[in-house]
C-alpha cells in the first residue's frame, strides 16, 4: 500500500474512532472498547474492500456486511456516517428514544445496515445465509462479517463455521476480532475459546492471522481471501481493545460504559493528537 | 370421508408442486425424510440445502438468505424450529421481519411413540409472542397446500404447523372452501355454542357437533387455521350469536388458540370460554389414538365441554 493511501485510511479510521467516542458519550452508555478495536478493519472494509454505494445503499449487487458482534454498533454507525450513508450529526442520537441508531444495528432503520444483529452468534449464521444465497443464485457479491472473540464462545459460531466450510463459501470472510477481553475479564480466564487459528483450520477454513491495526496487513489479508477458492476465509485480527484512547486500551471495564465528561475530553484529546500525527 | 393424509405429507407435496411456479429455497436440519422436504430435495436438488443438526444456525441462515431478497422455507420438528431455535426466530427473522417461512412438522401429541421430548405443545404460544409473525395450523391436505401458497405470497415471516398423524381432507369436500390468511372457515352454522378448532382437532370438532346435535344442541364449528392474525370479527360475531365458546387445539391450553380466543372475547364480548387441549402436562410415548384419549383430545371431550360452556351462560 502506498504511504499516502495508508495515511488516508489511518485518518479515516481515526475519524471513525472520534465518531465512536462522540456517539457513546452522547448516549451516556454503549460499547466503546470493542468498537475501537475494530475501527481499522471496518474502515478498510467500507473505504477500500467492499463494493457499496452510499447513494444506493440497497443496490442488488452490493457486497454485504454483518456485524455479528452487534454491540459494537458505534463503530458501524461511525463508518457509515464517515462514508456518507447519513449525516455525522446523527451519531449523537445513538440509543436515544425514537432514533434510527438503535443500541444494536437495525437493518430496517439505518441505510447501509444489511442485517439486524446484537444477539451473539446469530450474525455469522446470517452472513452464511447471504453467501449461500449468492452461490445458489449465481450472484458474485461477497459477504463480510466481524465476530468477537468472546462471541466465539457461542456454540452457534461453530455451527456456522461448519456450515460455511461444508458449502465451500469462498465468498465469505469472517473477521475474528481478537482483542482478548470480554465483560467478565480476559477470554482465557472466562472461557478460553482459543486457539481460533487451529480450530478454524480444522473446520476447513483458510485462516490468516494479522495485526488488526496495520493497514498493509489488512490489505494483504483481504487480497488473499479473494484468491482462495473452495473454502471460506477467517481473518484473525489481533487487536487492542479500546485502541486509540489511552485509558481504555486493554481495559475490560471499557467494554460497555461511556466516559463521563472529564474522560470524554481526555479521549478526544488522545484522538486529536493522533490526528495531528497523521497530518 | 376422503382419504386420510398427514399434513406433513401435504406440506412436502405442496413444496414440490409450488416449486415449479414460485422461486424459493428450502432448508432442513437433517430431518428431510420426516418433515417431507425430502420430496422437494429430490425434485429440486439445487434449491435444497441441508443444514445438519444445527437448528439455530439454520434459522439464522434462512434470515440471511431472506435478507438478500429471496424467499426461503426452513423446516424441522416444531420442538426444534420453535423451541430450540426460538431466539433465532425472534431476533434473526421476527425483529427484521424477514421473508422466512418456517415449516414445523411433528407438532403436538400425535407424534406418538417418540414421547415428550418430541411432542411440542408450546410452539404456538412461543410464536404468538413475536410481533408480526403469522401463525397457521392447517387442518388437512387441501388447507396445507393453500397455506404454503399463501405463505409464499405473504411478505414477512410465517410459522406453519404440520402433523404426522393422518387426517381427513375436510376442505376438499367443502364446496365453497376458500383459504385466506387470517380468515376462519365456518364448517357448520349453529346457535347454542361455538366450537373454535384448528389443526388435528377440526374433524373432531365436527364429530362433537354431531354428538351435540343428537341431543338437540346446535353447535357452530369454526376452523381458525390462522392463530395470528386472529379472525376477531368472525369469532366475536359467532360468540354474540351463541353466547358460549369451546376451543379445541392439539397444544397446551396455555398460550395457544384457546388463550388467543379467550383474550379476544374477554376484551370484546365476554362469554364462557372452555379450552380443550393438553392440560399443562408433558406428553409421553404411546399409540396416537391412546394418547389422544389420555390427553382429552377427543370429540367426546369437546362435546362434554360444550355442554359445560352452555351451562355457564
Amino acid at each position: 500500500m502506498e504511504f499516502s493511501e495508508k495515511r488516508s485510511l489511518e485518518r479515516l479510521a481515526n475519524n471513525v474512532r472520534i465518531g465512536i467516542i462522540e456517539s457513546v458519550y452522547s448516549a451516556g452508555c454503549g460499547h466503546p472498547g470493542g468498537s475501537l478495536s475494530i475501527a481499522d478493519v471496518i474502515t478498510y472494509l467500507y473505504f477500500k474492500e467492499m463494493n457499496i454505494d452510499p447513494a444506493d445503499p440497497k443496490k442488488a449487487d452490493r457486497d454485504r456486511f454483518v456485524l455479528s458482534k452487534g454491540h459494537c454498533a458505534p463503530a458501524l454507525y461511525a463508518v457509515l456516517a464517515e462514508r456518507g450513508f447519513f449525516e455525522k450529526d446523527e451519531l449523537k442520537t445513538l440509543r436515544k428514544t425514537g432514533a434510527r441508531l438503535q443500541g444494536h444495528p437495525d437493518m430496517k432503520g439505518i441505510p447501509g445496515v444489511d442485517m439486524s444483529t446484537g444477539s451473539l452468534g446469530l450474525g455469522i449464521s446470517a452472513a452464511c445465509g447471504m453467501a449461500l444465497s449468492a452461490k445458489a443464485y449465481g450472484d458474485d457479491y461477497r459477504v463480510y462479517s466481524i465476530v468477537g472473540d468472546g462471541e466465539s464462545e457461542e456454540g452457534q459460531v461453530w455451527e456456522a463455521a461448519m456450515f460455511a466450510a461444508h458449502y465451500k463459501l469462498d465468498n465469505l470472510v469472517m473477521i475474528l476480532d481478537l482483542n482478548g477481553l470480554q465483560i467478565d475479564g480476559s477470554i482465557t480466564e472466562v472461557m478460553n475459546p482459543m486457539p481460533h487459528d487451529e480450530t478454524l483450520r480444522a473446520f476447513g477454513w483458510n485462516v490468516i492471522v494479522i495485526d488488526a491495526h496495520d493497514f498493509d496487513a489488512i490489505e494483504a489479508a483481504f487480497a488473499e481471501a479473494r484468491k482462495v477458492k473452495g473454502k471460506p476465509t477467517a481473518i484473525i485480527a489481533k487487536s487492542v481493545k479500546g485502541k486509540g484512547v489511552s485509558y481504555m486500551e486493554n481495559k475490560c471495564e471499557w467494554h460497555g460504559q461511556a466516559p463521563k465528561e472529564d474522560l470524554y475530553r481526555v479521549a478526544i484529546e488522545d484522538l486529536g493528537r493522533i490526528a495531528e500525527s497523521l497530518k | 370421508m376422503a382419504d386420510k393424509k398427514a399434513t406433513r405429507e401435504s406440506y412436502g407435496q405442496a413444496l414440490c408442486e409450488l416449486g415449479e411456479k414460485y422461486d424459493f429455497l428450502v432448508l432442513d436440519a437433517d430431518l428431510a425424510a420426516a418433515t417431507k422436504t425430502g420430496m422437494f430435495k429430490k425434485k429440486f436438488p439445487e434449491r435444497f440445502f441441508d443444514c445438519g443438526i444445527a437448528e439455530g444456525n439454520m434459522i439464522s441462515v434462512a434470515a440471511g438468505i431472506a435478507a438478500t431478497g429471496k424467499t426461503v422455507f426452513a423446516s424441522s420438528f416444531a420442538m426444534f424450529a420453535a423451541g430450540r431455535a426460538f431466539e433465532q426466530v425472534r431476533n434473526s427473522i421476527g425483529y427484521p421481519h424477514l421473508n422466512v417461512k418456517i415449516g414445523a412438522t411433528h407438532a403436538g401429541i400425535t407424534v406418538g411413540e417418540d414421547g415428550a421430548t418430541h411432542q411440542c405443545n408450546e410452539d404456538i404460544a412461543l410464536m404468538r409472542t413475536i410481533p408480526g409473525m403469522v401463525i397457521i395450523s392447517p387442518a388437512d391436505a387441501t388447507e396445507s397446500y393453500a397455506a404454503v401458497e399463501a405463505a409464499i405470497k405473504h411478505e414477512g415471516p410465517v410459522y406453519m404447523r404440520f402433523g404426522r398423524f393422518p387426517v381427513p381432507d375436510l376442505a376438499s369436500e367443502k364446496a365453497d372452501y376458500k383459504f385466506e390468511i387470517g380468515k376462519g372457515v365456518v364448517y357448520k352454522e349453529g346457535s347454542d355454542v361455538t366450537i373454535v378448532a384448528n389443526g388435528y382437532m377440526v374433524h373432531l370438532a365436527l364429530e362433537a357437533a354431531e354428538l351435540l346435535a343428537a341431543e338437540g344442541i346446535s353447535a357452530e364449528v369454526i376452523n381458525i387455521h390462522t392463530v395470528k392474525p386472529l379472525d376477531s370479527e368472525l369469532i366475536v360475531s359467532s360468540a354474540k350469536k351463541t353466547g358460549a365458546v369451546v376451543t379445541a387445539e392439539e397444544h397446551n391450553v396455555i398460550g395457544g388458540l384457546g388463550s388467543a380466543v379467550a383474550d379476544l372475547l374477554s376484551e370484546n364480548y365476554p362469554v364462557p370460554v372452555i379450552k380443550v387441549g393438553v392440560e399443562d402436562r408433558f406428553g409421553q410415548s404411546g399409540k396416537v389414538l391412546e394418547l389422544l384419549e389420555i390427553y382429552g383430545l377427543t370429540a367426546k371431550n369437546i362435546y362434554e365441554k360444550a355442554k359445560i360452556a352452555i351451562s355457564k351462560k
